[in-house]
C-alpha cells in the first residue's frame, strides 16, 4: 500500500472535469485507488463519489493505492494533482 | 461525531412534519454555539435553583410552565435566576409559548450571547420534532460506494466494483418504474440502532446517474418526480460481481446470509454477472422474494419441508406395500 499526501492546487477545486481526469487516470492502473479526506475514504474510480468529497482549493487529500502497480498509480495521481488538472494537449 | 451549531440548526432543510418553525429573538452573537446531543431539557428545576444533574449541554425549552414561573417572580428574582442558569454553557434556549417582548430572558440572553429562539409550535410537538431531526443528524453514518434503488417497495442497495454495471442496472430499473434514491455515493445512517437508512451523500450530486458513454444524467428531469425518492430503509443488499467459475453461489436460498453496516444486519445476496443473465430482472425478483419472506413465506424452506414430507410419505407407503407383498 502506498500513501501520498496531496493538496488541491486549482482554484475551482475538484469539480466535474478534474473528477473525470482522476477517474481516467485511475482506470489506467490495476491497483485499487482511494482518495481520503479527513476520515472519509472513497473509491477514485467513481466520478459521483469524488464530487461528493467537496474538495475545494487547498484541501489536503491522501492518495492511497494498493495492488501490483501501486507505485506507478500513486506517481500518476500525484502528478495529476500537481499539474492543477490542466490538460497538456 | 458531527457537530451542529445553532446556526446550522436554523439552516437545516426540514420539511412538512419536521419543520421546526424557528426564528431568532435574541443573542445572535452566540449562534456559533454547538449543540452536542439530540436530547432536550426543560429547565424548570434549574430555574428554581436546583442544579444537580442539570443537563446544560442540551437545548433548553422554555414552555408555558417555565414562563409562568418566571412571570410570578419579581424582575430582580427573575434576572437572578436566569443569570445562574446562563452561567452554564448551554447551546440555546427555545421559547414555545407566548412571551412579553420586554421579558428578562431576552435581556439576559443578549447579555450572555446565548441564542434565544422561538417556535410557532407548542412544547410537546416541538420536542417530538427536534428529537427526530437531531436524532437523524447525530445518527451514526457512513458513506459507501453503492447504488440505492427502491424496487417494489423494498430498498435495494446494489454494490460491486466500478464498471460492473450498477448504474446501468439502476437505469433499467428506473425505466421499469422503480425509484432511485442515490447512485455511486450512498450515505448510510442508523436510526435507533435498528433501522438502516440510505440517502444521497450530497445534495448536488443526488439523483444524478453517471453512465459510461452517456455521461451524467439527471433522473429527476428525465423521468420525473415519480422516479426519485429522498431516502429509504435498506432491506436488501445485492453484491454484483464477475462470475467466478470456481466459486460456489447460493443454489438453494434457504440460508439467511446477512451483511452488517453500522451494527445492523441486512439480508445479503451475491449475484454473479454473466452474459445471458438479465441483472435488472434478477434484482426485481430478489426484491419480490424478499417481500414474500417478510410476509412469512420462504419458498426455499417451504420447498424443503414439502420434499421431506413427500419422502416420509413415500417411505411409509413403500414399507406398507412391501409388507403386503410378503403376505
Amino acid at each position: 500500500m502506498v500513501v501520498r499526501n496531496v493538496v488541491v492546487l486549482n482554484r475551482a477545486g475538484i469539480h466535474a472535469r478534474p473528477a473525470t481526469m482522476i477517474v481516467d487516470t485511475a482506470n489506467r492502473f490495476k491497483s485499487k485507488i482511494f482518495l481520503k479526506k479527513d476520515d472519509l475514504q472513497i473509491n477514485a474510480r467513481s466520478i459521483m463519489i469524488i464530487l461528493t468529497l467537496g474538495a475545494t482549493y487547498k484541501t489536503p487529500l491522501q492518495i492511497i493505492t494498493e495492488g501490483e502497480d501501486e507505485e506507478a498509480a500513486a506517481d500518476a495521481m500525484t502528478a495529476l494533482f500537481d499539474s492543477k488538472f490542466e490538460t497538456h494537449e | 461525531m458531527n457537530t451542529l451549531t445553532v446556526l446550522d440548526l436554523l439552516g437545516l432543510n426540514c420539511k412538512s412534519n419536521k419543520d421546526l418553525k424557528l426564528s431568532v429573538v435574541a443573542g445572535r452573537k452566540g449562534l456559533a454555539r454547538e449543540i452536542g446531543t439530540s436530547y432536550v431539557n426543560r429547565p424548570g428545576l434549574a430555574l428554581s435553583g436546583f442544579f444537580d444533574q442539570f443537563a446544560h449541554d442540551r437545548i433548553q425549552i422554555f414552555g408555558r410552565g417555565e414562563l409562568a414561573y418566571l412571570k410570578q417572580l419579581s424582575r430582580e428574582q427573575c434576572i437572578d435566576s436566569l443569570e445562574k442558569l446562563f452561567r452554564y454553557p448551554i447551546p440555546c434556549c427555545i421559547i414555545t409559548s407566548e412571551y412579553d417582548d420586554d421579558s428578562a430572558i431576552i435581556e439576559i440572553g443578549e447579555k450572555h450571547n446565548i441564542p434565544i429562539l422561538k417556535t410557532e409550535l407548542n412544547s410537546s410537538d416541538f420536542a417530538l420534532r427536534i428529537i427526530t431531526v437531531l436524532g437523524d443528524y447525530f445518527a451514526p453514518s457512513e458513506i459507501i460506494h453503492a447504488t440505492l434503488i427502491e424496487v417494489f417497495g423494498i430498498g435495494v442497495l446494489l454494490q460491486g466494483d466500478s464498471g460492473i454495471g450498477k448504474s446501468e442496472t439502476a437505469l433499467e430499473l428506473i425505466t421499469r418504474g422503480h425509484r432511485m434514491i442515490a447512485d455511486d455515493a450512498v450515505k448510510l445512517y442508523a436510526l435507533s440502532g435498528e433501522i438502516l437508512m440510505g440517502t444521497g451523500a450530497n445534495e448536488v450530486t443526488r439523483h444524478h446517474l453517471e453512465v459510461r458513454g452517456l455521461g451524467i444524467l439527471n433522473v429527476n428531469h428525465l423521468f420525473g418526480v415519480g422516479a426519485i425518492r429522498e431516502k429509504k430503509q435498506i432491506q436488501l443488499i445485492i453484491h454484483l460481481e464477475e462470475w467466478a467459475p470456481q466459486k460456489n453461489y447460493d443454489r438453494f436460498g434457504a440460508q439467511d446470509i446477512t451483511k452488517t453496516y453500522l451494527g445492523i444486519d441486512t439480508p445479503f445476496i451475491e449475484l454473479p454477472v454473466k452474459s445471458g443473465r438479465n441483472i435488472p430482472i434478477l434484482v426485481e425478483i430478489a426484491a419480490m422474494n424478499e417481500r414474500l419472506k417478510k410476509l412469512g413465506y420462504n419458498a426455499a424452506r417451504e420447498f424443503n419441508e414439502n420434499m421431506l414430507e413427500w419422502l416420509e410419505n413415500k417411505r411409509t407407503r413403500d414399507l406398507y406395500f412391501k409388507n403386503e407383498d410378503q403376505f
